[in-house]
């Protein structure tokens, strides 16, 4: 009898890309649900809105590049950056910058460099900072929480919003959205403002902002997932949450007034979600596990270092942007001790 | 001292696979009836091949030894059974390449009549280990995990590596294999005996059985065996059921704590290894004067009708064994040699059953089902933790891809096992082990083209010497000559010249005679 052949092994595990994603995914969906709680549907719309930029885009160079379209589209590698980039954008953005940045983060950032596996920069945060760095008033324009905000938009009010940018009567830009939580301190902190004078606002919940240190909590949770369904591996969150929190405490042992608290920095922002689900993406990171411990450290550091004194309110994106072009120095000098290569020969 | 105060090690990486153990150890193993045919190739082993001793019709013997080693490296061959040599010549063996190669085939008369056979050696404690290695050389016993290697070698360390542990390895970490379990059941008193011989030859003074904790059975029988047989120093050791547990490295820092050095052997750190069906094998060689004749193979899978362990002559068509088992179901899909791990995948079941034939599984598309497409890595990283040499794969990958064969050398690319753990895991199915076997095997043919070439340049750099030399020699004969012309003094007469000369003016004035002689008209 005759047989077709193969190569060893001949069984693989139930593991695959497309399943991967779609457990990064799910771990998003209690962050997501917390953002939509606090921050209203503009989110949700954004978050359509970039998922349909992003498969219409690689759909479109696949099929320039000649390659298979709905196999590929099947991997959710995609959807995964939409949903990253979407749920980081400010809820009232208008849907031609959503588009734009999406655009950026799949064709330039991810297509042009080979598609999924080749591309050295995360895409979702390449996307980002076009946007931050190119429309700057439009990205840092946030609505408050909607336990302390004043106007709420209900789900027609955003969809016209960012579709058409009409407000609502009656309403102004100013009146509706303000800074981001860490924008607020930042802008205190250069007004030479105590912490505790600048956390007075309702605005401050008990560690990090109203709303705020929900979604981060629900990102942690939906991290602490991903690494017990050994999706990600714990090193790259443990790396950037212990280098935050080591550099944030040193500074605020020094000076406590003009220095958050660690857990402050921990809890706002997009630390939590950065840490689990943007630094730990596998194609730009760092691969060896005491590279991964580096690699996250440096990037907790750096956010730091940025929030504390750079130009930027957060750092997440530059941060990760920044260490990712590090990550192949990172990778060659943590390689592990082989097998058999210990020096003294035995254990 | 009792198993309990001697610690397990760990071994980094590996995967919990599921077993599939159970469904060839329902029955006893099964003695297969003698074949009709027997095609028998002369190199089972890793090594030199074998020479035929053996014409065609010649009548042969069981047990009769029909092809000899040639080099210290090999194994001889034996007839497994009596009857007429029908034919020498290339036939398919079972190999990954797929090639044919050299091959004895024995028509059995059906008798089974045995050769003269040595005599056993029951009291081979007052025997020199030498002798003892010749006997175990002479029944062509070889590593029968699967590597093949021959054991009459390996029990041959030499005495700059003396031996303090010999281990028995009876893992047996791979899927659906169960050759080793039975027969461990079965005939623990044997496989000690073996034990005890080989440790006699090598001079062990403590022997470690490495037993994967899912063959309860085996476990106690073996036990069992070393309390009745009073070996000393003797320890049946659980390890936890995790591949590769059985790979060599593994087993020995599984059970020691020692690793063997990258490249090296395990007799480097004092450590000998041998395989349980090894051991059973040198037990008949010495204990009964028996060559290595049959072994246990498991036949298993969704894709057979009755899965079990038989003990088949070498040779045996593998058709036949599988008819033993029920024959192929309507499920059959694939057919490997060995486990689903490092097996290899058979084009064809009309093959012989050699000495490292360990197992034949007939799998079922769903046990192993068609590879899916490989997508592109996304350095997801699981391939690093599974890899029990503590390899990179993924740059291995990338590098072996790309054809950089001296970066695969720098991330070690010869300490791997290829025992597939990195390809298992990859969510892009990519089929990593092919990459590193591919790199391998163009590094070693680069090798080969540079010792080529090196042979090839030393050739023309001598002909270029020669052809100098010549030349010199040949100029110096002429300056001789010259200078011997030039000493001459000049102008004196040179005898051919002048005999020449005087010819010369012979013939002239014979012309001006003739023409006065002419009548004049």
């Amino acid at each position: 009898m005759e047989f077709a052949t193969s190569s060893s092994p001949h069984i693989s595990g139930s593991q695959s890309v497309s399943r991967v994603m779609a457990e990064v995914l799910l771990a998003l969906v209690p962050g997501i649900v917390a953002l939509i709680w606090f921050f209203g549907w503009g989110v949700l719309i954004n978050i359509v809105i970039a998922a349909i930029a992003a498969l219409t885009a690689e759909a479109a160079v696949l099929k320039l590049r000649g390659r298979p379209v709905l196999r590929t589209l099947g991997d959710l590698s995609a959807l995964v950056t939409a949903v990253l980039l979407g749920l980081a954008l400010p809820p009232t953005l208008p849907w031609w910058l959503t588009v734009l940045g999406v655009v950026f983060a799949i064709v330039i950032a991810k297509q042009l460099y080979g598609g999924l596996g080749y591309n050295p920069f995360n895409p979702a945060m390449a996307g980002y900072v076009l946007l931050l760095v190119s429309f700057p008033l439009d990205m840092t324009r946030w609505l408050p929480p909607a336990e302390v905000a004043q106007h709420t938009l209900d789900f027609a009010d955003s969809l016209r919003l960012i579709l058409t940018g009409s407000m609502p009567s009656g309403m102004t830009w100013d009146a509706m959205t303000g800074a981001t939580p860490l924008d607020q301190m930042r802008t205190g902190l250069d007004m030479n403002r105590m912490i505790h004078e600048i956390r007075e606002s309702p605005l401050w919940g008990s560690v990090g902002a109203v709303g705020w240190e929900w979604v981060a909590g629900l990102y942690l949770a939906g991290g602490l997932y991903l690494v017990w369904r050994k999706i990600i591996s714990w090193h790259i969150p443990a790396g950037m949450l212990g280098g935050l929190f080591v550099i944030a405490l040193l500074f605020n042992m020094i000076d406590a007034h003009t220095h958050p608290s660690p857990l402050f920095h921990l809890f706002s922002g997009a630390t939590m979600l950065g840490a689990f689900f943007i630094a730990t993406d596998p194609v730009s990171a760092a691969t060896t596990n005491r590279g991964k411990l580096i690699y996250g450290a440096l990037i907790g550091i750096l956010v730091f270092v940025i929030r504390t004194y750079g130009g930027y309110p957060d750092a997440v994106a530059f941060a990760v942007l920044l260490m990712n072009m590090a990550a192949p120095t990172i990778d060659y000098y943590t390689q592990p001790r082989a097998f058999g290569h210990r020096k003294d020969g035995n254990g | 001292m009792s198993e309990l105060q001697r610690p397990i090690h760990e071994f980094s990486g590996g995967l919990d696979l599921p077993g599939h153990k159970a469904q060839s150890t329902g029955r006893p193993i099964a003695t297969a009836p003698l074949g009709q045919h027997f095609v028998v190739p002369l190199q089972q082993h890793i090594g030199e091949p074998t020479e035929p001793l053996v014409a065609v019709g010649d009548r042969v013997l069981t047990g009769q030894v029909i092809a000899r080693a040639q080099d210290y490296i090999s194994a001889p061959v034996h007839a497994p059974c009596s009857g007429t040599v029908a034919a020498i010549g290339d036939h398919a063996i079972p190999h990954p390449s797929g090639l044919q190669a050299a091959c004895i085939v024995i028509d059995s008369d059906g008798a089974d009549t045995w050769t003269e056979l040595p005599e056993p050696w029951p009291d081979f404690m007052d025997r020199d280990p030498a002798e003892l290695r010749e006997r175990i050389r002479w029944a062509g016993i070889v590593g029968l995990g699967g590597a093949g290697f021959p054991t009459s070698v390996k029990v041959n360390p030499g005495p700059e590596l003396p031996i303090h542990t010999l281990i028995l390895n009876a893992a047996e970490c791979e899927p659906y294999i169960t050759c080793d379990d039975m027969l461990m059941r079965e005939q623990a008193d044997r496989i000690l005996a073996g034990l005890a011989v080989i440790r006699h030859v090598v001079g062990a003074s403590e022997c470690l059985i490495g037993i994967e904790a899912n063959k309860p059975d085996a476990i106690a029988a073996m036990r069992a065996a070393v309390v009745s047989s009073g070996c000393p120093d003797t320890h049946v050791m659980v390890v936890p059921a995790k591949y590769p547990s059985g790979g060599e490295k593994q087993l020995i820092q599984l059970l020691t704590g020692l690793e063997v050095p990258s490249q090296g052997l395990p007799a480097q750190i004092g450590v000998l290894c041998q395989n349980v069906a090894t051991a059973a094998a040198v037990a008949d060689a010495v204990l009964a004067g028996k060559p290595m004749l049959e072994r246990v193979v498991t036949v298993s899978g969704q894709g057979v009708a009755e899965p079990g362990n038989f003990r088949v002559r070498l040779g045996t068509r593998m058709a036949d064994v599988v008819a033993l088992a029920g024959g192929y179901t309507d499920r059959v899909h694939r057919l490997i040699l060995g486990g689903p791990m490092m097996g290899f995948a058979l084009p064809s079941d009309e093959l012989p059953i050699t000495k490292t034939a360990n197992c034949l599984l007939a799998a079922s598309a769903a046990e192993i089902p068609d590879p899916p497409p490989a997508l592109p890595c996304i350095r997801y990283g699981r391939c690093a933790e599974v890899c029990p040499a503590l390899l990179l794969p993924q740059q291995l990958y990338w590098h072996a891809r790309a054809r950089d064969l001296d970066k695969t050398q720098d991330f070690n690319l010869f300490d791997c096992i290829e025992c597939g753990c990195c390809a298992h895991v990859c969510p892009s199915h990519i089929p990593l082990v092919q990459y590193y076997r591919y790199a391998k095997t163009a590094i070693w043919s680069q090798e080969r083209d540079k010792a080529r070439a090196d042979i090839a340049r030393r050739r023309h750099e001598f002909r270029q010497e020669r052809l100098a030399r010549l030349e010199a020699e040949r100029k110096a004969r002429l300056r001789k000559k010259k200078e011997a012309l030039d000493a001459q003094p000049k102008g004196a007469a040179d005898p051919k010249k002048a005999a020449i000369e005087a010819a010369m003016k012979r013939v002239a004035a014979k012309k001006a005679a003739a023409a006065q002689q002419q009548p004049e008209n």
